[in-house]
């Protein structure tokens, strides 16, 4: 747990970042050493051209000085170690246990191994299929997917399929969705070849029924939404949305990415859609990484079952098996069976959890950001997304310090990198389009507790309180991080440089004077 | 019910002060946006709460334990996912909680993983010869349809030419993100023959290069086989106005020429070979590198991140460049897509490459070519098996067997090896042949007892 900010400001040693002197590794060139060895082998005969002329310019250094190079760095991140209410991602503990498991029992699978050596492995998948359809109300579920996008591009991949089958593909070209619906579904509905079709918010604070209507029509594929959208708001009207869609023939996909608030008590088939997806990096428990290894777990009802992606693990009797002969399907949206460990780890997250759990943690995740609701209205200059409605908001909620902005030029951005400072990872703003000026979005989700939140708001009144008194120490801020502030136009083409190489090449001149 | 570990608030008394301070009377009331008839109809029916860590522990070693794992010496198949040595030292870099667990954070505040993020593009540009490399995607399939939707955002043309003979896997992916005739952005896929010598029918790419988007071509090919001038092939594709997209695996580029220095415009390739366990398929990964030209660099879907200055003189940060192209930042008009992807594994990759350095790569791939040679030599020598030894291999090779596959491979499984991966039916392959596998895990013993078992099998 972290210190009361009251305590922090009193005390001049509060939290700083580790910092370690650390090369770019590029830079550990030249020295003859080695940090993995082989045992010698005779130099093959290579045909024609193929052999490589020029050694590869990689880093030689020992093993110890590889360890160490990248154990520093990880101390240099904050991420969870501080708190962080990163919203949309649904920052929950990772428990260790699924690490353990996953390395122990899946590290030496191999994915093409015959079904009767991956009994265990394949049971785990068919539990956990069972456990999310109890869950969602869907027929089946498949782990292929790679991340949340991935799971919406299996949508619209299944979308295709489905109404290639009916013989209308041709005709339904066009997948609609809302502005407050992740970028993910659009960007994938426009990868598979779509039309994207986006509604605007209304008063209510989504798309009226009315809008829905004026766009639905022969040529609707799909509709993809998510709901609770990430300003805090449901949609009541998403049952006659369903209802609008399936009436003109097009598919309703749910992306359940912010499901943590409605677990327990919502059903996406019960609603009416036909799939849905849940993000078992975020929802269920497994770690995120930095950005993957992911799940998008899809789950879709029995008409969509046949167009899966394969292969589907099935259950015969008392045994399981990969089923690969399955003519309708999709194909692949990457290969093999999905991120097995990712699986593993939510599950154990799911069945720690329990029914009773899963509502615990809905329960605490909504109360939670209500409660930071309430503290944060109490805080000099922030207001909150969609004013005119006082009906308390979901998990999370989108606010804005738009008046501290005018008031001390200190911008949204200022104002997380300043608390940083103070031990708390920099915060999630918005998706763009920003539809609300300066605005953040924190998630309080189950994990941390009542003092780390209010530690959290703390902070964020600490540095406002900053911002008016002296804006420059918020402007300059982060102090207390590894290193500060970048300065380089990094769109600039003759500024970018994402590899070492590019470096040199491009700035060999100023490496010189330095 | 207990407190539960996973949740600090349902311990103790933080539930009533919050909703005290709120004036609520019940955490039911905080969900009055949902309309009566959208709750679901009856209580959940789930298995047992495991909320103590013992018996969760003992379910899923319970339930693993029915897996059979073939230890790294005895497995025999790739095809996607190889059995390579990982370094301890990879475990422990990934296994670190700091970043395992992070979201994203800035630059700043999650410095360390930025700053690992670019040593491992700048690592794979290294072993590629090429100047950019975005943050990797889902896998070496999905790297191959992402690079050829760039090449076809580029040209502008629609039809991609690749060799007759690819991994189904991998072809499937590419099918996927070429989209089916009926979209009318399709591409179409249309392959090149292979031949004799299991390369490339240079003839035949002529033919069949003209209006294409891209070649894709592999070296290391599918079926393992090294291609003698890969550079021709891009020669090919670029008089045709195509973009030269090349395949490789990243351990054979201690020995085999860079892409990068042959003329391929986009490179390619898996990850888990580079310090990556093959986690039952959970390990894949792929990059996607170019030259540094705009014609390419503002085409990728990918993030990605570039050193940069900070505000301190000589100090190093690393930030995204190019954010704005992707679909955060222009939702349907971005590129592809722009989604969580496999960045933990690129730490992995990143140790493993600078513990390798261009030596490591060397040996590596020495050691590979000279356990392949000995185990496909050896594998020959069986009546009633045939390997082709005049093609150039890395790493895999094809097995012909006068005896069906799946015997030959329950065989083995008896005998506690994972043979090779059955290639009968596959397209281009006749009769009953099997892809193996071997590499620096695989010692002179271990060839010896697969070639006693092979032989076994048959007789």
């Amino acid at each position: 747990m972290t210190a009361p900010i009251k305590d922090f400001a009193k005390r001049s040693n509060g939290y700083r970042a580790a910092k370690w002197s650390e090369p770019v590794v590029m830079q550990m060139t030249g020295t003859g050493r080695r940090g993995v060895v082989f045992e010698d082998a005779p130099a093959p005969a290579l045909p024609g051209k193929s052999a490589r002329k020029a050694a590869p310019a990689l880093p030689e250094v020992t093993e110890h000085d590889a360890l160490r190079h990248y154990l520093h760095l990880s101390q240099m991140t904050l991420g969870m170690m501080g708190i962080s209410l990163f919203g949309t991602c649904t920052m929950k503990y990772n428990p260790r246990i699924g690490e353990r498991a996953s390395l122990d029992h899946l590290r030496g699978l191999h994915p093409l191994q015959e079904a009767e050596t991956l009994q265990g492995v394949l049971e785990m998948y068919d539990n956990f299929s069972d456990f999310l359809c109890e869950v969602s109300g869907m027929d089946q579920f498949v782990f292929q997917a790679g991340g949340g996008a991935d799971a919406a591009y299996t949508h619209a991949c299944v979308t295709r399929a489905y109404h290639a089958s009916r013989g209308e593909l041709q005709q339904r070209d066009q997948i609609i969705t809302t502005i407050q619906t992740h970028p993910c579904s659009p960007a994938t509905a426009n990868t598979a070849g779509f039309e994207v079709i986006t509604l605007s918010l209304e008063e209510n604070g989504y798309p009226s029924i009315e809008q829905l209507k004026s766009v639905v029509g022969p040529r609707t594929a799909a509709l993809m939404v998510n709901n609770p959208d990430d300003m805090g708001i449901y949609n009541p009207d998403i049952k006659e949305w369903v209802r609008i869609v399936h009436e003109a023939g097009g598919l309703c996909f749910y992306d359940h990415a912010n499901f943590n608030g409605v677990m327990t008590r919502l059903r996406a088939r019960e609603l009416g859609f036909d799939a849905c997806m849940y993000m078992l990096h975020k929802t269920f428990g497994a770690p995120k990484g930095g950005g993957g290894p992911a799940v998008g777990a899809y789950g879709c009802a029995e008409h969509l079952v046949p167009f899966l992606p394969g292969p589907v693990v099935v259950k015969d009797g008392g045994s399981y098996r990969l089923d690969a002969d399955r003519p309708q399907s999709i194909g692949r949206v990457r290969e093999f069976w999905g991120n097995a460990p990712q699986v593993l780890k939510a599950y154990a997250w799911a069945r720690a959890m329990g029914a009773e759990g899963l509502r615990e943690a809905a329960d605490i995740s909504v109360l939670s950001n209500n409660y930071m609701d309430w503290r944060l209205a109490q805080v000099r200059g922030v207001s909150r997304s969609n004013p005119g409605i006082d009906a308390p908001r979901m998990e999370m909620t989108r606010h804005s310090v738009e008046q501290v902005t005018e008031e001390t030029g200190c911008s949204i951005f200022d104002i997380s990198m300043r608390m940083t400072d103070f031990g708390i990872d920099a915060l999630w703003l918005s998706h763009e389009p920003f539809l609300v000026p300066e605005p953040f979005t924190p998630e309080a989700g189950e994990l941390w507790s009542k003092e780390d939140i209010d530690y959290w708001i703390d902070v964020l009144e600490h540095v406002i309180g900053e911002a008016y008194a002296d804006p420059e120490i918020v402007k300059t801020a982060p102090h207390n991080a590894a290193i500060h502030q970048l300065t380089s136009a990094l769109d600039e083409p003759d500024v970018w440089a994402t590899t070492w190489r590019a470096y040199e090449r491009k700035h060999r001149k100023q490496m010189a004077a330095e | 019910m207990k407190p539960h570990p996973w949740m600090a608030n349902s311990g103790g008394t933080a539930k009533q002060e919050m909703l005290a301070a709120l004036g609520a009377s019940s955490v039911e009331a905080l969900f009055a946006q949902i309309p009566e008839d959208h709750y679901m109809k009856g209580p959940l029916d789930l298995p047992p709460q495991l909320s103590s860590e013992v018996a969760l522990a003992r379910h899923l070693d319970d339930m693993m334990g029915r897996n059979t794992v073939f230890p790294a010496g005895s497995c025999f198949r790739g095809a996607g996912a190889w059995p390579h040595y990982v370094p301890a030292i990879c475990d422990e870099v990934v296994g670190r909680y700091e970043w395992q667990t992070s979201v994203f954070g800035a630059p700043t505040s999650d410095h360390g993983r930025n700053q690992a993020w670019f040593e491992f593009t700048s690592q794979i540009g290294a072993l590629v010869e090429m100047d950019f490399v975005g943050l990797p995607v889902y896998s070496w399939g999905c790297a191959v349809g992402h690079a050829v939707r760039m090449a076809s955002r580029i040209t502008g043309r629609r039809k991609v030419v690749v060799p007759q003979v690819m991994d189904p896997e991998r072809r499937m992916v590419l099918e996927t993100y070429c989209e089916p005739t009926e979209m009318a952005r399709h591409i179409e896929i249309v392959t090149v023959a292979l031949g004799p010598d299991g390369c490339v029918d240079r003839d035949d790419l002529r033919a069949k290069i003209e209006g294409a988007a891209a070649l894709y071509i592999e070296t290391p090919g599918y079926l393992g086989v090294i291609d003698a001038d890969p550079g021709e092939l891009c020669d090919i594709a670029r008089a045709a106005g195509a973009e030269a997209i090349v395949g490789v695996d990243p351990l054979s580029l201690g020995l085999l020429e860079a892409p990068g220095a042959y003329g391929a415009t986009i490179a390619v390739g898996p990850t888990q070979p580079l310090g990556v366990h093959m986690y039952a398929g959970g390990g894949v990964g792929g990059f996607i590198a170019s030259p540094d030209e705009e014609r390419y660099a503002r085409e990728y879907n990918t993030l990605n991140v570039s050193i940069s200055q900070t505000r301190e003189a000589g100090e190093f940060g690393f930030g995204l460049a190019l954010f704005h192209q992707s679909s955060y930042g222009m939702r349907d008009e971005g590129k592809d897509w722009t989604g969580n992807s496999v960045y933990l594994w690129a730490l992995a990759n990143a140790a493993y490459m600078s513990a390798m350095g261009p030596e490591g790569f060397a040996e590596v791939g020495r050691l590979i070519m000279a356990r392949a040679r000995a185990a496909a030599e050896a594998l020959n020598a069986l009546e009633g098996v045939s390997v082709d030894l005049t093609q150039p291999v890395f790493k895999e090779f094809v097995a012909r067997f006068d005896k069906a596959v799946p015997q030959v491979n329950a065989s083995l499984r008896a005998a506690g090896i994972l043979g090779g991966k059955d290639l009968t039916g596959e397209p281009g392959i006749e009769g009953n042949a099997a892809l193996f596998c071997v590499t620096e895990v695989h010692t002179q013993t271990d060839i010896d007892r697969l070639v006693q078992a092979v032989k076994e099998a048959i007789a």
